[in-house]
Order: C-alpha cells, then structure tokens, then sequence
C-alpha cells in the first residue's frame, strides 16, 4: 500500500514518526507552512521557518525514503499580527522554488478584515505562481467560515479546481462538494475527524477529489492516522483501487497541478549506520 | 579528490529530458550572458533578476538531475559576483545551496566566500557538506576549519572522495593525525566499527599514530 498524507507537519515530529511512517506505508508528505504554537514575532522567524520546509526536512525525510514537498504562506492567525504581515511582501521568493507545491495554509481563523486582505493577496499570489491553493476551513463558527471562503475564492483569479478546502467535516463537506473544490479531511484522535466518520463521508460522497491527511503536529496527533483510515476502509468493503485513489492518486492529482511534485526519493546520501538521523557529530 | 566533474554546457544539454528542456536551458543562459553585460542593479529586496528565477526553477525545468550542473553553469555565466552569491545561497533551497558552493572556484579568487563553505559545514545536511568540501574550500579553509571539515565527513558519513586536495592538505598534518587517532579510539571505545575512510587519511598524513 502506498500512501500520500497531503498534510503533515514534520518539523514537529521525530524520526521516529519518519520510521513509523515508511512502515505503515507512507511514501510521499506535504507539509504545509503554519503556526507554531508560540507565536512569531518577525518577518525573519518566517524565513528560518521556509528555509527549514526547503532544506533540512526535506533531507530528513529523504532519510526515511519519503519524498517531502511544502506549501508556502503567511498563516491565517498570524495574518493578524501587524508584526508579522510584512512577510507577504517576501513571499514570491519562495513561491519560485522547486520544492514548494501550493500556496497555503491561507483561510480564516477568527474571520478578520486582516485575514480577508491575507487571503485575497495570497490567492491571487497562487494565480501568479501557477499553483494551487491549500485551504484552511476555520475550527469556530466553521459552516460560516466555509461560506465565506467559498466566496472568496469565487471571487479569485484562481480557479476552484485548483484549491483543496481542508478540515472538512460532515457539516461543510456538501457545500464544499458543490463548490468545485478538492475535499480535505483530517483525521484525528479527539478532534476533527476519526476514521469511522471518514468512511462514512467517503460512502456517502465518494471517493472523487477527496484527500485525507493525518494533519499531525505538535498537538495530540497522529502521523500514522492516513493507514488507519485506509485499513477502516477496506474492513469496511472499499477496494484497494479506491484506497488508492484517495491516499494516493488524489493528492498526486491535486499537487501535481503544481508541475513540481518529484516523487522519486533521491537515495540518502550517507546514511550514517544505516537508519540514524545524522547528527553532525552527535 | 573525486568532487563530481564540472559539467560543460554541452554535456547538459545532451542529458536534458527534451527539447523543452533544452530551449529552456539556452533561454536561461542567455538570459545570465545579458545580466553579465548589463550594468550591475541591485534587485529589490525580493524581486529577483529574470536569470535568477531560472535558477530557482531549474529542477522542474531541466530534471533534478541535472539541476545542480544547470544552476552552477548559470552562475559563471552570469559571472555572478560575491554578493549575488551570497544572496543567492542565503536565499536559496537546500539545492541552490550546494550549486553556489560548487561554482565558487569558478567565480570567487581569494578567500571572501570563505563564510559560505563555513555555513554549509555547520550544517547537518550531507549534501551540503559534500559540495563545501570542494577545491575552494581546498584553497582557502584555514587549518583547523579544514581538519574539523575532514572529521565531520568521517562522523556524518560522507565519502572523503569527496574531499579535494586531500593527500596534499593532509600530508605532513600532525594535528589531523593526532585528531584521527583520537576519534578512532572514541569509537573503539564505545565497542563501534572504525570508519574505513579514516584508516586511509591517516595513512596520508604520513604520520604515526601516537599512543597516549
């Protein structure tokens, strides 16, 4: 089973996860720019963060034989800080590289005129770049948060097959459906979605332009939550085809319209006593 | 002393996927032969020279493959200067990185770049620390930079063929010596294998081991 999570966050993860991972399956990521938790406080914090999506994870990841990709963006939370908006202006350096396959996480947190102006500016950058978009549907007042980002992106200069609306659930999925948009569902041990409700989307739309990813970062998470639902749909009487069409040829579908994704894992140059995550001197 | 060969335009070109590629490849050059006739204009902050987007772009364009050879060949026709170098490598992807670090002998006389191979060697990426390794750092690493250089091949696994001028920078290096012989016993110590690559260095030195 070959399996594409569209949504990760490694730099919050460990090389175990990476081990864990390949085992289950997991052959190909996107990590998508985000928050940290800890708020940042400068354009410069941002820069560290890209260099990172761009340079070091991809080299971990590749030591596991995973291929790692990246999406681009100023977040909508920090969207807000005037402290941090200025990294908009820095962005079509980033946007230029080889290794970046969409413009996002961009969306609504809170719903803000400055996450309105964010998003806007950042669609319109996925215009330019030739990119599709990765959005991010709001966790508060979220069926209204999905209206208004239908609209927004209506508005765009990007076409809706070109955006993934992400962190669906049963109450936004059909007017997301509807939209013309890719289908994004996280997975996750509380919150979000879990793998029996997955399935039950997945009966009850298909599995056409749906992605699921395991969204796992520095909270309760779980990177191995993509096999999870792939092993609850095949219990549940799904075929591998549509396995694989849902946790792989659909998020190759939707970020190749990149022209970027290189699936091919150069091989780890070095792999120090096999299996370690080199260090640099330990 | 075996970094990979520097790359002619020709022999890109014959290993480019298609004439796609190809057209590309003589478009980008072009466009870097323009900027080195052009009269130097800083780029804005974050608006880049059109040479410098096919930079960033050359993976997708030529096959990543052939990205560092396409990249590093752009650079020397751009007949980039220190500060295009050194914007470009602390702008740059991990793979921008390492063509900057492999153009230098090309492009920079004298030790002014000296800062980026110590960049790459502070690392933890092995692919940058191979290209650091390189005939400039040959050149123009000061002694004990070099040796914790040749170490850190040793410790992160990167083949120290990788390493230009070895014999000759190591032959009659004592101190290299002494610190060789030292890694080695840590490692013997803890009941771990002894890197072949060090045996052979060690052997280039010219130098005993010491007992201590």
């Amino acid at each position: 089973m070959r399996i594409f999570d569209p949504h990760i966050h490694m730099t919050s993860r460990t090389t175990d996860d990476y081990e864990a991972m390949h085992a289950a399956g997991v052959r190909a990521v996107v990590e998508p720019s985000f928050w940290l938790g800890q708020p940042r406080t400068s354009p410069a914090s941002f820069f560290d963060y890209f260099d990172a999506l761009l340079g070091w994870e991809p080299f971990r990841a590749a030591q596991y034989g995973i291929a790692h990709h990246c999406t681009i963006a100023l977040n909508p939370k920090e969207a807000n800080n005037p402290r941090c908006t200025p990294v908009l202006d820095a962005l079509p350096r980033y946007l230029v590289k080889d290794g970046v396959v969409a413009v996002g996480e961009i969306g609504y947190d809170s719903m803000t005129p400055a996450e309105d102006t964010a998003l806007a500016a950042q669609l319109q950058l996925a215009a330019d770049h030739g990119l599709p978009a990765l959005v991010h549907t709001p966790h508060r007042d979220k069926l209204t948060g999905l209206h208004r980002t239908v609209d927004v992106v209506r508005e765009s200069n990007l076409p809706m097959e070109r955006v993934l609306l992400d962190h669906l659930n049963e109450t936004t999925v059909q007017h997301a459906k509807d939209s013309g948009c890719w289908l994004g569902f996280s997975v996750y041990p509380d919150t979000k979605m879990d793998e029996d409700r997955m399935v039950e989307i997945l009966r009850t739309y298909g599995t056409e332009k749906v992605l699921v990813n395991s969204a796992a970062d520095w909270g309760k998470s779980d990177p191995l939550k993509t096999r999870k639902v792939a092993d609850a749909m095949l219990a549940a009487g799904f075929g591998e085809d549509d396995v694989d069409q849902v946790l792989w040829r659909n998020p190759v579908a939707f970020y190749g319209l990149s022209g970027r994704l290189r699936l091919d894992v150069p091989e780890a140059e070095g792999l120090h006593e096999g299996n370690s995550i080199l260090r640099g001197g330990e | 002393m075996t970094q990979p060969p520097a790359r002619t335009r020709d022999h890109v070109a014959a290993a480019l996927p298609d004439d796609t590629a190809r057209a590309w490849f003589d478009e980008a050059l072009a466009d870097a032969a323009r900027a080195a006739k052009a009269p130097p204009t800083a780029p804005t902050s974050y608006i880049a020279h059109t040479w410098e987007l096919r930079f960033a772009a050359a993976g997708r364009h030529c096959g990543h493959d052939n990205a560092d050879a396409v990249r590093t060949l752009l650079l020397v026709e751009a007949r980039a200067g220190l500060d295009t170098l050194t914007r470009l490598y602390q702008h740059g992807s991990a793979a921008e990185r390492r063509a900057v670090l492999r153009a230098l002998p090309a492009l920079v006389e004298g030790p002014h770049a000296v800062h980026l191979v110590e960049d790459a060697l502070r690392t933890s990426d092995t692919r940058l620390v191979r290209a650091a390794v390189g005939p400039y750092a040959a050149a123009h690493l000061d002694p004990h930079a070099w040796r914790h250089a040749v170490l850190k091949c040793l410790f992160t696994g990167v083949p120290l063929d990788a390493v230009a001028r070895l014999a000759q920078r190591a032959a009659g290096d004592g101190e290299l010596a002494r610190m060789l012989t030292d890694y080695a016993a840590e490692r013997t110590a803890a009941g771990r294998d002894v890197p072949d690559d060090l045996g052979r260095v060690l052997t280039l030195t010219g130098e005993e081991p010491k007992e201590r």
